[in-house]
């Protein structure tokens, strides 16, 4: 069970959009909620409203600065697991509760056979696995396998709680194994990335990069008055002068 | 990485047993114990009873001890697994080998199952090295010198176990230190080695590739996601040793291998009483191979980390 499945066609996943999160941590909350009740239930918290507050979370969101100066920007940056094709996550488990699903490539942790080593969580380069010490097992994203199926729940609702509570949709959930789904176009229109490439475990989910600045990414221009291209004579260009030197008072 | 005292007190108390297994089964093997039971059954207790407390506390580690179990199945892809598999399948040679003794058995099977316990006690300890090099996150463990160290850390610890039982019933044959001289030397080499080997590796990996956002200039943290520290930073994060690492690499070294070397040649050669000497041997690389233990994990640095805020992994 530890061993790997053969690759999947099917290939579900999040994208996530860099350029429109705003780093509310609405999807953080609802994954919380509907996560300590569903799969992953219980998500225990320690000191929840105390000085040192802890509790395993299956998605965090960072915000970052990137860039220098004036051509800095905050990039807000939800991270989760990554459902990787070929992750380390999986086969380093010595009892086979850790495990890729092969219909669908969902990597779970069954928390009826997981022992609590931990060995999982050292594998995984994406800090993405969180030790839930009260229950005593690994806790980590299940891309919300009990809602994306569950036909109790409305149609619409059946995609990661974390998807359907993003203010902005700034998340979208699909199958990133057919170029053809809405997902897969769009990482390819927007140049979607995933992260740490190098390591080698192949992440399913992507990231859509910030879009380029409107000012073409560079420092604004403070321009001084005196190299303002001097006007035509008009009366037009007059009366602006005149305002301009007025309200520039 | 987190120290955790019951894997630092598994791995070192499992590999002085499966140490003194070893050398007490190359013993046998050469003939060394010919006829004396007691004196084999006096190295196979205590190497029994250490591999048992190292095993012991490492399921005190585990959330689900009852669980354990379950560890022995995916030895196909899991080194934790196979490290399981091997350290119950080597109890079967070392308890055969114990009935026999205390039962008096005539029996020729003794050297066959000695060569299967020696390669139990070395195939298990190879194992528990290679948990920790299977791992990619962590450059400072993924190294062929890890479980090479495993082994020679085992040999030596089990080597000085040896001498000092050995010397409870007569004094230890010239050969015998020899063997355990040269295991000492020899893991002092490999963790000199490995020293250097790390402090020259810096890492491959930047938060740059972490977050993909490498295009638009270097990357900071700027906001936690968190107030306080969580499992992931507590976990990989623990930076607690490293300013004295230097300290405690000279500490380790002194204690685990340049003072035993020492009473074991002072025991060989000085024509003193052996067994005060090789106690000391025994107590100051304990105490050794526990600091350099510690500081095995403390100083391992977690690719995750360059989510929150290490620039290099």
């Amino acid at each position: 069970m530890t061993s790997l499945p053969a690759p999947s066609t099917r290939k579900l996943g999040l994208v996530i959009d860099l350029d429109i999160c705003v780093g509310c941590q609405a999807c953080a909350t609802s994954c919380k909620e509907w996560n300590t009740g569903g799969y992953s239930a219980p998500l225990s918290d320690h000191d929840p409203y105390g000085a040192d507050p802890s509790g395993a979370w299956l998605n965090r969101v960072h915000s970052y600065e990137v860039g220098e100066g004036a051509s800095g920007q905050t990039v807000h940056f939800p991270r989760s697991c990554l459902h990787c094709e070929e992750p380390d996550c999986v086969t380093v488990c010595p009892t086979g509760a850790s495990f890729k699903r092969a219909e669908d490539g969902i990597v779970l942790v069954n928390p009826d056979t997981c022992i609590g080593c931990k060995l999982c969580s050292w594998a995984c380069p994406y800090g993405a696995r969180e030790y839930d010490h009260d229950d005593g097992v690994m806790k980590k994203c299940t891309l919300c396998v009990d809602r994306i199926y569950n036909e109790t729940l409305a149609e619409e609702d059946r995609v990661p709680a974390c998807v359907k509570a993003c203010p902005t949709g700034a998340r979208a959930f699909g199958d990133l194994g057919d170029p053809k789904s809405e997902v897969s176009k769009n990482v390819a229109t927007r140049g979607g990335f995933s992260l740490l490439e190098e390591f080698g475990y192949k992440p399913v989910n992507r990231y859509l990069p910030p879009r380029p600045r409107r000012d073409g990414h560079s420092a604004p221009v403070n321009v001084p008055v005196e190299a303002i291209p001097a006007a035509d004579n008009s009366v037009a260009e007059k009366l602006f002068a005149w305002a301009d030197r007025v309200l520039s008072r | 990485m987190h120290p955790a005292y019951s894997v630092i007190l598994f791995t070192t108390a499992s590999g002085a047993g499966y140490g003194l297994l070893f050398w007490l089964s190359l013993g046998i093997q050469i003939g060394y114990f010919a006829g004396d039971r007691w004196q084999s059954l006096a190295m196979l207790v205590p190497a029994l009873a250490l591999i048992t407390i190292g095993l012991l506390s490492s399921m005190l580690h585990l959330g689900h001890p009852e669980r354990a179990h379950r560890a022995m199945s995916q030895w196909r892809s899991s080194w934790l697994s196979r490290e399981g598999v091997a350290a119950l399948s080597t109890y079967v040679p070392a308890s055969l080998m114990g009935m026999i003794w205390l039962l008096e058995i005539d029996t020729n099977f003794l050297p066959a199952l000695a060569i299967l316990a020696a390669a139990g006690a070395m195939i298990t300890v190879y194992c528990t090295g290679m948990i920790y090099a299977s791992l990619r996150t962590i450059r400072h463990w993924n190294l062929g010198l890890v479980p090479l160290f495993y082994i020679a850390a085992a040999a030596t610890t089990g080597a000085l176990l040896f001498l000092l039982i050995q010397s409870i019933f007569a004094r230890a044959p010239d050969w015998v230190a020899v063997t355990g001289v040269a295991a000492i030397a020899m893991a002092m080499i490999v963790k000199l080695i490995y020293w250097r080997t790390i402090d020259g590796n810096k890492g491959q990996y930047t938060a740059e590739m972490a977050t993909g956002l490498g295009a638009l200039g270097t990357v900071r943290p700027l906001d936690p996601p968190h107030t306080m520290p969580n499992f992931v930073m507590r976990e990989m994060g623990y930076k607690v040793g490293r300013k004295h690492a230097r300290k405690l690499r000279r500490v380790a070294v002194a204690l685990a291998f340049i003072l035993p070397l020492a009473m074991v040649l002072l025991a060989l050669y000085s024509g003193w009483p052996q067994l005060p000497m090789l106690a000391l041997a025994t107590l100051s690389a304990a105490i050794g191979i526990v600091v350099e233990r510690w500081l095995f994990f403390a100083e391992a640095e977690h690719v995750a980390m360059l989510y929150y805020g290490a620039a290099r992994a």
